[in-house]
């Protein structure tokens, strides 16, 4: 399990927070999201609306954002549940961020396929520009978080910034990105190995060289 | 080789769009209603002579699953299908190629699959991470929606079906099946006590079968090819055909699909450009994802990649994920990486393994380093067998295996940290 976060002065989330509501266009996608589910299955909601609250939090900031207390009462409401419901489901899942976050929430992976690969460098970057794990740097940038295994092994290591993926890093690498990132630019996601597409071997294709320059349909070959 | 021809997921690596129109060109989508018209229990037979085994670790035959559903389920209380995508087993990147690439093969399994087990709707849960894939995939279920491929009158066959998508937060532990339907729920991911098994009370108490997504979206081309094709593939009991996802030390690390039952080393040679230094570098391979125990090179050089073949090893097959380590790996730092993330991954619910993995990695830290009692190393392998099979789900028992897995392969490693370090600080109380 997670440590255990320092929630923030309560006082001070409840006066910037205690009148949160979707905005106009929130409405409509939590309505959308209701729609899933059986009726009075609506506690079936509480992630995407936790997600949801969290993306508006996060436009509101311009961060990734997080869920303050008054935010998660607000969803408990919303589906007409016990708060505890909402809030024991908001501290289990490691992507709900119970503290403020930076603009960008670096998520380095460090489990052992990504490890092998060089993950210690991605993480020297991540210090080298003055990041330090669980924390948020002073201009309100970057927040650094080593993550568990995030699928991308075969194009390892990576790390998650927000909601884009970057893979195939080095120490170098990771410096661009972030330095880009930190210049308001938006690099290149996906792959950062040149002539690479995604999880292919690198250089002559092994297999399905066909799909490389034409949409194959090979059941005539059946 | 398996031939390109023969390969089901052939836009695995993206170079072509995953719309519906690309797909459908493909050849997914074609005569959709053709297959639902062979019915519920011809499709169902079918799959069962394929020799399809589940694709999400365990391997257990897909087609026999399905029978085990109601055939006459209740309006009060209907059949589910759902969708295991929350890949998260460390090695596993599989479910994310086919979700971005070829999401139109999943979606229409599920037409298919559910209709075969009588299900009203199909949920799709896909693991919080996978943002941009997720993205794809609603777009991708519109799609069929738009094209009256899904819905009512599903592909004009007469059968009403709906495939949602759900996205998870963050949760290892979502993975376990029942963990999973709780999730979906809304609440805590914590492991259900079975009996009762899904099939009778899963999904909001109503009969469900949770499939991997790679057995799902395999299914409309075997029901095109023919069983007999699908079984071609592979030795007796392991058939088919499956995507590899090879990573760490080898010269190019991929995802590919390849016929089960292929030798590690043709494998790693064919597709991967051989291990990183040569064999002779090779230390060990971890063959199914970091729930099974790793292998020696000796013995996982000419093991057919399949699950009794590496069940032979003392290892598994789990989700074909092979994780490759050449010899200037720290063994002992890479397991004990693998206890960090069962430490981080319990959902705390039963006692040995909420205590149980935090122990178990701290004494691994040590053992690391060397900072232990060679008696420390037995204590740890009791422990780790304590904890194995006395949790509700599976995931003490993947904490237990990597470690078990390493001492039985790599004791002396172990001793000689311990010994170094000992003969170190001898040297230096002698100094003082």
């Amino acid at each position: 399990m997670a440590d255990a976060p320092q929630l923030p002065d309560e006082a001070e989330t409840r006066a910037r927070w205690g009148n949160f509501a979707w905005t106009p266009e929130n409405a409509v996608k939590a309505q959308e999201i209701m729609g899933r589910y059986p009726a009075g299955r609506q506690l079936s909601c509480s992630i995407p609306y936790l997600d949801l609250a969290q993306r508006q939090v996060g436009a509101e900031t311009n961060t990734q954002g997080w869920l303050p207390i008054p935010v998660i009462e607000f969803v408990a409401r919303e589906l007409g549940v016990p708060y505890i419901r909402i809030f024991e489901v908001a501290t289990f899942y490691t992507m709900f961020n119970l503290v403020p976050v930076g603009r960008y929430h670096v998520q380095v992976c460090g489990t052992t396929p990504c490890m092998l690969r060089g993950s210690d460098d991605v993480m020297a970057a991540c210090k080298a520009r003055g990041m330090k794990k669980g924390h948020t740097t002073e201009d309100g940038l970057f927040t650094l978080t080593e993550v568990e295994c995030m699928g991308n092994c075969s194009s390892a290591p990576m790390v998650q910034i927000n909601d884009d993926n970057f893979e195939d890093l080095d120490y170098d690498r990771t410096l661009v990105i972030l330095d880009a990132l930190a210049r308001g630019e938006s690099p290149k996601t996906g792959t950062q190995e040149p002539g690479r597409h995604t999880v292919e071997p690198l250089g002559e294709p092994t297999n399905l060289a066909a799909m490389e320059t034409e949409n194959h349909d090979y059941r005539g070959e059946w | 080789m398996l031939a390109d021809k023969d390969r089901i997921f052939t836009n695995v690596y993206g170079f072509q769009p995953w719309n519906l129109p690309a797909a459908q060109k493909r050849g997914d989508w074609d005569k959709t209603k053709d297959l639902l018209a062979l019915g519920n229990d011809v499709i169902i037979d079918k799959i069962k002579a394929s020799g399809l085994r589940g694709r999400g670790g365990a391997g257990f035959p897909t087609g026999m699953k399905w029978s085990f559903m109601p055939k006459e389920p209740r309006p009060d209380r209907p059949n589910f299908l759902v969708i295991n995508a929350d890949e998260s087993e460390p090695g596993s990147c599989k479910d994310r190629e086919i979700i971005r690439h070829d999401p139109h093969k999943l979606i229409e399994g599920a037409l298919v699959a559910g209709f075969a087990m009588r299900a009203r709707a199909a949920y799709i849960y896909i693991r919080g991470e996978y943002i941009r894939e997720a993205e794809t995939l609603f777009a991708a279920v519109k799609e069929a929606y738009d094209a009256g491929l899904l819905g009512k009158n599903a592909c004009k066959s007469g059968y009403d079906f709906d495939v949602f998508v759900h996205r998870g937060a963050g949760a290892y532990i979502c993975g376990e099946e029942t963990a999973m339907l709780e999730s979906l729920e809304g609440k805590k991911g914590q492991p259900r006590l079975k009996p009762p098994f899904p099939a009778g009370a899963g999904l909001y108490g109503c009969p469900t079968t949770v499939n991997n997504v790679e057995s799902i979206a395999v299914v409309p081309t075997i029901l095109r090819r023919g069983p007999e094709w699908f079984s071609s593939f592979g030795n007796e009991n392991n058939k088919g055909t499956k995507l590899f996802q090879i990573s760490g030390h080898v010269n190019k690390p991929c995802v590919v699909e390849e016929a089960m039952s292929i030798p590690f080393r043709e494998l790693i040679e064919k597709h991967c450009g051989g291990i990183r230094g040569g064999w002779d570098n090779l230390l060990a391979v971890i063959p199914g994802g970091s729930s099974v125990p790793l292998v020696p090179a000796a013995q996982i050089m000419d093991c057919p990649m399949d699950f009794d073949g590496l069940r032979a090893l003392g290892s598994g097959l789990g989700t074909a994920a092979i994780i490759v380590m050449d010899k200037s790996t720290d063994v002992v730092r890479a397991i004990s990486r693998l206890s960090y993330f069962y430490k981080h991954e319990s959902c705390g619910q039963c006692t040995p393994c909420r205590e149980g993995t935090g122990w178990m990695w701290r004494v691994m830290e040590r053992l690391r380093t060397g900072d232990a009692d060679i008696s420390e190393i037995d204590t740890l392998q009791q422990v780790t067998k304590q904890v194995e099979g006395h949790t509700i789900c599976a995931l003490g028992d993947a904490a237990a295996w990597p470690i078990q897995g390493l001492i039985r392969h790599f004791r002396p490693e172990l001793e000689r940290r311990i010994n170094e370090r000992q003969a170190g600080n001898g040297m230096q109380e002698a100094a003082e």
